[in-house]
């Protein structure tokens, strides 16, 4: 047998021994985006379908919160920057290269449009809100005529919001477990999931939640799906790919991952989903709560693995 | 102009001398390096191998670090020497997570840094500080588009590697073996 030792004089106690530069904002922050985007999706694909009143809560509340999490999102972002005062930076350069340029100019459009968008909802909702200005009025009677340009242009938006959040993981080839591009859809469709369970759980209509509890159920078939094939690529890939898996297939990560976000996160609450649709009484809070964890988990355990995996020279 | 190092494996000896003068000369802070010793131990006793290598930042010509960089901080300069702008540099990270080694380190002040090869000494026509401290002459500096320059001639007459060229970022330190 060859052996090999390595033996490093490198201080850097944010590399070694392993990277952790990355602490629980990001993948607090990479959840929040995933499930902001989900909901604009739908919300803005049922507008352009026209099936505003038959789905209010998809449609009309669920994007009041999108604010509020893509708000503590960037704070969370913020904290993670150890060169803050300098953050206003990304607005000054475009990087096409960059995918973290790209979600900085995302976010940057989608916070105040998706405030637009729920400006020309508000009065759906709350029948006696009152604009008090009449301008501030006006301009929102005009908004609510933009309406269909303004859901395209929040999908295409949100796509990227939803899919970049893996990109920026899957750029880094220095990290192998990162280095697939079934990441970026992997986290829209788990953003997606969240947020369609979100719907049926806070949905009062039949017909909205059996609706959403449907799409949720495809939407864990294709995570599992793609959590497949991000193992089938990653073991015919090179030494550091195959290396990069079996951390999930035997190493540190096998337990977190397979029994707490593939097993509670995606198989239980699937399970639980497809009784619901055959009207068996299962608690609607069950699903949800496991749902939206496995989703926390998920970027939780992705970011740290990718921190985790490295070339060997 | 293409700046490069090469780092005769065959006659470093470990000394740390070049970590100590880039340390003083370029400031770094205490609990950190611009560059480092790595010695790799291959076979089993008492059939031994020992290469001793001088690593630092390797200025890829293709470089993973200013791809992902949002906001220009990182960059190239002259000669292809890779540099992070510290007024522009908002601490993300990204460039230190995408360097295949590991070349990077958050600076006390919040901006990343890391090798520069020396470019405040490149530009007066001296060497980096660790190639001119190197106490076996181990290390060589110089433009790689010169065919006459000593790099230039040492990769011609020398074998040699780069390290885990596989990763495609075109480095530009070498080492002869």
């Amino acid at each position: 047998m060859i052996e090999e030792i390595i033996t490093s004089g490198r201080m850097n106690p944010e590399i070694d021994p392993i990277l952790h530069v990355w602490g629980g904002e990001i993948p607090f922050y990479l959840f929040l985006g995933g499930i902001s985007a989900g909901i604009l999706i739908f919300s803005a694909y049922f507008t352009l379908r026209g099936r505003q009143e038959e789905l209010p809560v998809a449609v009309k509340w669920m994007p009041l919160a999108v604010p509020f999490l893509i708000g503590i999102g960037l704070i969370a972002l913020l904290m993670d920057l150890s060169h803050v005062l300098y953050f206003w930076q990304l607005f000054t350069n475009i990087r096409w290269e960059s995918p973290m340029s790209w979600g900085a100019w995302t976010l940057g459009i989608i916070m105040p449009l998706s405030i637009a968008w729920i400006a020309t909802w508000v009065e759906d909702i709350f029948p006696k809100w009152d604009w008090k200005f009449d301008e501030v009025k006006t301009a929102i009677e005009w908004l609510k005529n933009y309406r269909r340009y303004m859901a395209q242009i929040l999908i295409l938006l949100s796509v990227i919001l939803g899919m970049y959040t893996g990109i920026l993981l899957s750029a880094f080839n220095a990290r192998p477990f990162w280095n697939t591009s079934i990441l970026g859809p992997l986290f829209l469709a788990s953003g997606l999931s969240a947020s369609a369970a979100l719907v049926s759980f806070f949905s009062k209509s039949e017909v909205e939640k059996r609706l959403f509890t449907r799409i949720d159920i495809i939407l864990i078939g294709i995570e599992l799906f793609m959590i497949v094939h991000l193992f089938m690529g990653h073991l015919a890939g090179t030494q550091v790919h195959i290396q990069a898996a079996q951390m999930f297939l035997g190493g540190a990560f096998t337990v977190p991952f397979w029994v707490f976000v593939v097993g509670l996160g995606l198989l239980l609450p699937v399970v639980l989903e497809i009784l619901e649709l055959k009207h068996k009484f299962i608690p609607a809070i069950v699903p949800v709560v496991l749902i939206v964890a496995g989703n926390l988990m998920l970027r939780f355990i992705v970011v740290n693995a990718g921190q985790a995996s490295r070339w060997l020279y | 102009m293409r700046y490069a190092m090469a780092v005769d494996t065959l006659k470093c000896v470990g000394c740390s001398d070049c970590v100590v003068a880039c340390q003083t000369e370029n400031d770094v802070p205490i609990g950190h390096c611009r560059d480092w010793i790595v010695e790799k131990t291959t076979g089993t006793y008492p059939e031994l191998q020992l290469e001793i290598r001088s690593e630092r930042c390797n200025h890829c010509a293709n470089a993973p670090c200013v791809r992902t960089c949002p906001t220009e901080a990182s960059h190239y300069a002259e000669g292809g020497i890779v540099l992070v702008e510290e007024s522009e540099c908002i601490g993300c990270k990204a460039c230190i997570t995408s360097c295949p080694y590991d070349a990077r380190f958050i600076h006390p002040e919040g901006y990343v840094d890391k090798c520069t090869f020396c470019i405040h000494r490149v530009e007066k026509g001296q060497n980096p500080a660790c190639v001119s401290v190197c106490p076996t002459h181990a290390m060589i500096f110089g433009d790689l588009d010169d065919p006459n320059s000593d790099i230039s001639r040492a990769m011609a007459t020398r074998k040699w590697k780069s390290l885990i060229p596989e990763a495609g970022t075109d480095p530009k330190v070498f080492y002869l073996i």
